[in-house]
């Protein structure tokens, strides 16, 4: 037997890699809904000179966070208007988010939504009676007036295994596959040397080969999704593949935007969201279509007594919706869990049943009830298999049956991100409408500045998770955003025609900066006989594990039922800084291993900002996602504000403040 | 629950240029040893059981088996995708099984709309390609 100093894997990385340049006007950072509906949307406007290119870390017909399917749809306005969706997202976030990003969000997400019907994803119609018909059957379309499936007010059901592969189609048709690069992954943007605060460029390499890739481009999007592993999951084995949230995003695009000082903001903003245990499959079909409610351990259903009404009269006027905002009802359900009257269990059988003994009183015959138990059935797996068939799995492996046992649920460890019940991000421009709101000072206080979607860097853009204080996007949400990134990177490289980008590094020190852990790894391996265990590296794997553990234990994590203090984030800075340092001690034996040690720069990053606007708010404005022992309520007298940040890349220094919250649409009545 | 490769039936897609697990798993885990021409997942513990790797599989030589940290062991689920469709078998620790079918795409495949060649009015508003006469909002 050999020793186990050797690269992992198959594809061993070399200390010199091959460097590529590659020239073009808009370079695309990513592949997922947002970075498919640019690639859909930007020929639209651009003329053949204009030279295109987008960048995926993965394959687009499976990348980002709709990679395994969705079951619905979260976010289609159709009949609704536009103030209502405003209203309901500025509730659901405590009241601080940009209206102006979300009322123009909801002005275009819906002709998203008609295109994937169009290109083929089966969304669900109600037929003549009111009964539900999957999307294969004939019916009217969107377009033509056909009525969808609603689960709530916003949310239409869709039979959405493969509506990744469904908008990636048309993507890459309309962008042409030679200017579609997979299996790059872009670690870092890159600014021009002559012009203050704009973007040139981006560095990256091949996980398939030892190539570094150097790009110079007029105007750039980022949109590589949120953040995950980035606190200690539950499951910290085998199963802390099973994260919530696609397991590959790893704060890329919130790191790389805020190094070359685009403002950030909420970044202090989290997502716990309360799914079913261990499998993580999704619970709002569940609650909205098949009405489950939830019971504690003594089998009450608390949601709706006495005690639950005068906890959320404390948090008004969000606690009044009708739909309480999801922090809030994590926090009710944490109440029951301190309390030891756990655990949670989603009745699901008391649920389907419910169902099933309707159509018996209503006197449905024998036959009929079976044949509708059978689709019922159906409907319910579907919404696992669909989108979350590890949860499938685990109901298998537990002899789970949902009309027969309820299911447990539970929240989960905290993620960031700016598309679903989430709104940490990038500080971006609104659109230029009189209606936006002009405000005086820096970019980092205004609302816009000429292109839509651009961070305060220029010709830097984002979408998707990307953009912060403006959450409930989700899947047909972030490709709409992608689509007016991309309209407004066409107008801007009209606008700077003249601009010819160039970089402050050369190629080979790029190159020499991006390899450095492999370089490290091939100087060092020999001191040990087995090659994780080496006292002049660390590995990306223990990295990860030890950002988790300090982020759990001081950044108020599951370990601490999201608690922290001024004390424990101060304690949980010391930590990651000192974890910044050694993250250039990573070494890499193989090109998988490289791409996780950068995964991993990007994660410490955007932790660190994440910790320090949370100690910077002195308040706990998401009750139920973190807590601040110090100051424990929801302060708007004081906080009813953006937090923003940014990054000098010059000084290295971050600049945390206070910036206006502004009301568009109208606030009595609040909902 | 992480993939697994069935030795008997992966044929490393012949040495194509495409290794179909490998070029699809979006978190880069299925790679193919070349020597031995088998593919493997590189990383169990960082699988999202997405099963991209499972459905596009030429040779049906890739399965799922339950994280160890939490599924009890005996129950497996496993698809077969068509270019409309995916069956879906559910089988239960206690060898009960079910099956289920749906829907997965109304067109065919590579016959999505691009819009190609089609172009927007005005680069100095806000419509997108499809879009006039925008809203604004009530105060």
């Amino acid at each position: 037997m050999a020793l186990p100093n050797k690269p992992l894997g198959e594809l061993p990385a070399v200390v010199n890699p091959e460097i590529v340049e590659h020239t073009c006007d808009v370079l695309i950072v990513g592949g997922g809904m947002a970075a498919c509906g640019t690639a859909f949307e930007i020929k639209k406007w651009a003329d053949d000179s204009l030279k295109i290119l987008l960048v995926d870390k993965a394959s687009m017909e499976r990348s980002g966070a709709v990679a395994q399917g969705l079951s619905a749809i979260n976010t289609y306005i159709g009949d609704n208007p536009i103030e209502n969706y405003v209203k309901m997202v500025r509730n659901d976030l405590m009241g601080v988010v940009r209206e102006d990003l979300i009322y123009d969000l909801g002005r275009h997400v819906d002709e998203s939504v008609k295109l994937f019907e169009e290109w083929g994803l089966p969304i669900w119609k109600l037929d003549a009676d009111g009964n539900n018909l999957d999307g294969a059957k004939p019916a009217p379309t969107l377009r033509q007036g056909g009525k969808p499936v609603r689960t709530g007010k916003w949310q239409i059901m869709i039979n959405g295994e493969s509506y990744k592969c469904i908008v990636a189609e048309p993507a890459k048709t309309a962008l042409g596959e030679e200017n579609c690069l997979e299996r790059v992954f872009i670690v870092k943007m890159l600014l021009d040397k002559n012009k203050e605060n704009t973007i040139a460029g981006a560095v990256g390499f091949s996980t398939r080969e030892n190539k570094v890739h150097v790009f110079k481009c007029k105007t750039a999007m980022v949109a590589c999704g949120g953040a995950v592993n980035i606190f200690r999951p539950r499951s910290t084995g085998e199963g802390k593949g099973r994260a919530w949230y696609p397991v590959w995003n790893a704060g890329s695009t919130y790191t790389m935007c805020a190094q070359v000082g685009a403002t950030l903001t909420m970044m202090e903003n989290r997502f716990t969201p309360a799914r079913f245990k261990d499998g993580y499959g999704p619970v709002g079909a569940w609650f909205l279509l098949f009405k489950a409610k939830v019971q504690n351990g003594l089998g009450e259903f608390y949601a709706n007594s006495d005690a639950v009404k005068g906890e959320l009269e404390k948090f008004m006027p969000y606690g009044a919706s009708a739909v309480t905002p999801t922090c809030l009802r994590n926090h009710l359900m944490l109440n029951e869990l301190k309390a030891g009257r756990g655990p949670i269990y989603m009745a699901t059988d008391v649920a389907l049943n419910a169902f099933v003994d309707a159509k018996k009183a209503g006197g449905m015959a024998e036959a009929d009830v079976k044949k509708f138990w059978k689709h019922l059935e159906s409907e319910a797996w579907e919404d696992f298999l669909d989108m979350s068939v590890g949860q499938a799995g685990l109901w298998a492996g537990m002899n789970i049956e949902p009309e027969k046992i309820g299911s447990e649920i539970m929240p989960t460890e905290p993620y960031m991100l700016g598309s679903h019940s989430g709104c940490c991000g990038i500080w971006v421009s609104g659109p230029q409408e009189d209606w936006v709101p002009t405000v005086d000072g820096p970019r980092s206080h205004q609302y816009k500045w000429g292109y839509n979607r651009m961070t305060t860097v220029n010709g830097l853009f984002t979408a998707g998770d990307g953009v912060g204080a403006s959450g409930h996007k989700f899947s047909s949400g972030s490709h709409a955003e992608g689509r007016i990134c991309a309209k407004m990177m066409v107008k801007y490289c009209r606008d700077n025609a003249g601009f010819t980008p160039e970089l402050a590094q050369t190629a080979q020190e790029l190159a020499d900066e991006i390899y450095a852990p492999v370089k490290l790894y091939q100087q060092h391996v020999g001191a040990s006989t087995a090659a994780n265990v080496n006292p002049n590296y660390c590995k990306p794997a223990g990295i990860m594990m030890r950002l988790m553990k300090a982020t759990d234990e001081y950044g108020g994590g599951v370990a601490t039922y999201y608690m922290t203090s001024g004390k424990l984030l101060n304690i949980c800075l010391d930590l990651l800084k000192m974890l910044r340092e050694d993250a250039a001690k990573m070494a890499a034996g193989d090109l998988h291993e490289l791409m996780r040690a950068w995964e991993n720069y990007h994660r410490i990053w955007c932790v660190e900002a994440h910790i320090r606007h949370i100690e910077f708010r002195q308040e706990s404005r998401y009750p139920g996602f973190y807590y601040r022992s110090d100051f424990p309520t929801v302060d708007d007298a004081n906080w009813k504000c953006f937090v923003n940040s940014t990054f000098d890349p010059k000084s290295k220094e971050w600049k945390c403040e206070k910036v206006k919250c502004i009301n568009i649409v109208e606030t009595e009545p609040w909902i | 629950m992480p993939s697994y490769v069935d030795p008997s039936k992966c044929d490393g897609c012949k040495g194509g240029d495409k290794t179909a697990c490998m070029y699809i798993c979006p978190n880069d885990l299925m790679v193919l040893n070349v020597e031995e021409m088998k593919a493997y997942n590189q990383e169990p513990d960082a699988c999202w059981e997405c099963y991209s790797c499972v459905k596009i599989c030429p040779q049906g030589a890739i399965a799922v088996r339950g994280y160890d940290d939490f599924v009890p062991m005996g129950g497996q689920v496993h698809p077969m995708r068509s270019s409309d469709s995916i069956m879906w078998t559910v089988k239960f620790r206690n060898g009960n099984m079910k099956r289920f079918k749906f829907p997965i795409r109304t067109t065919a495949e590579g016959a999505a709309n691009a819009y190609v060649g089609q172009k927007g009015a005005n680069l100095d508003d806000e419509c997108l390609l499809l879009e006039s006469n925008l809203p604004t909002p009530k105060k």
